[in-house]
């Protein structure tokens, strides 16, 4: 059920792209240019705001849900779609259960402290809420102390559960046909009860 | 970026300065109103942004990693050979100006003109809702604010991604261990938050 560990191999995560030839020029164009579109979608959905953030983890304010539970929907469909045709590498990042665990643990409570994370922390400044720049500052530093305590992570807590590029449908033993339009029906049913019953969109 | 969402930014950008005449006051606090659009309109075309950046840059969306790559050059800054002797920077993420940082860069720019299109930039320190429960000192908030951000880093770097690399590009990607990381933000998140506002 579980796919090949692994666990144990250096992992590069920078390969050239496989797509257009790699010219570094343009693609840092693209970055700019995709991360503007990134930064006018993440305002516009009201994810640059403070109060909007910080209502999701109190529960009263559902907007954060909608908007990544319809980034998934669209984006698994779109995806999975131009993946079966050939058009498109994955890029999925290791499951380690026990890393999985700890690290979105830790980040949730920073989440809670900061509000804004870290694509909503450069959309919170653009909107001009100068306080997110002390969480720039904040996330460069725990990057660094990261960084110092790596090689001791990578030794131990990144080897509890280690399960290499796990997705949901092997998990379960399902075939991705199946699996993905299942997923698909899954999040629309959340959706729609998050907006009938819970928090209603005007 | 897609015919479709460049159509829509376009209109967007036409709509929503016609639409402030409408507006009772031209002072209305942002921050009381919600989401500009649709908040499943929005996730829609970051969906379809996903399937741009994957396509033209076989990248996925995420955020944490510019954060690390920048403090990485700053690390070389300081101290070059340590910096480059570290785990992380040695065989993940080497300190450099990529893609990713560009991204979040870009984020900045776009969230600007969004929020200057709809007339909600805030330009201030202190939201008012962290004011209201924690008062008026900006450096308490300051301070909260930088403990978070280095909590989140250190998590997402643990986790191998933030909201925005596990819980938009893994989720949709349906990897186990990005669920298990979105799950895992919004438990801490939610406990965190409801100790800091409801205790």
């Amino acid at each position: 059920m579980d796919q090949q560990s692994n666990a144990g191999k250096p992992t590069n995560q920078d390969p050239a792209p496989a797509g257009p030839p790699e010219n570094r020029a343009s693609q840092l164009l693209l970055g700019l240019i995709f991360g503007m579109a990134f930064g006018f979608l993440l305002q516009k959905g009201g994810v640059a705001k403070y109060e909007v953030l910080i209502g999701m983890l109190l529960l009263r304010d559902f907007t954060v849900m909608k908007v990544i539970l319809s980034a998934v929907l669209v984006g698994m469909i779109g995806i999975y779609a131009m993946h079966a045709a050939g058009l498109v590498k994955l890029h999925i990042k290791p499951t380690r259960y026990g890393a999985n665990t700890l690290g979105g643990l830790l980040f949730g409570i920073g989440f809670a402290l900061a509000a804004y994370c870290p694509g909503t922390s450069a959309a919170a400044l653009g909107q001009g809420n100068y306080d997110a720049v002390a969480v720039v500052l904040g996330m460069m530093a725990g990057s660094y102390l990261f960084a110092e305590a790596s090689g001791w992570i990578a030794r131990t807590i990144n080897r509890w559960g280690d399960r290499g590029e796990l997705t949901l449908d092997r998990w379960l033993g399902m075939s991705r046909a199946v699996f993905v339009p299942l997923m698909a029906l899954v999040v629309v049913l959340v959706l729609v009860v998050v907006h009938f019953a819970i928090d209603a969109t005007p | 970026m897609s015919t479709r969402s460049v159509l829509l930014q376009a209109a967007g950008m036409i709509v929503l300065p016609a639409t402030r005449v409408w507006a009772q006051s031209d002072a209305i606090d942002p921050g009381t109103t919600g989401p500009a659009w649709s908040p499943y309109v929005v996730g829609g075309l970051i969906g379809v942004l996903s399937m741009v950046t994957f396509y033209f840059s076989d990248k996925p969306l995420g955020a944490s990693t510019a954060y690390a790559r920048v403090a990485g050059l700053l690390g070389q800054l300081v101290a070059r050979r340590h910096t480059d002797a570290l785990h992380f920077y040695a065989e993940k993420k080497a300190p450099k100006i990529g893609w990713e940082v560009m991204l979040v860069v870009g984020i900045v720019a776009g969230a600007f003109l969004g929020a200057w299109t709809g007339g909600e930039i805030t330009a201030r320190w202190l939201p008012p809702m962290w004011a209201e429960r924690f008062g008026q000192s900006l450096s308490l908030r300051l301070g909260v604010a930088f403990l978070g951000g280095a909590l989140m880093a250190f998590g997402a770097r643990m986790a191998g991604g933030c909201t925005s690399g596990h819980g938009i590009s893994g989720a949709l990607q349906l990897s186990v261990g990005s669920w298990i990381a979105l799950i895992g933000f919004f438990v801490g998140g939610m406990a965190a938050a409801m100790l800091m506002f409801y205790t």
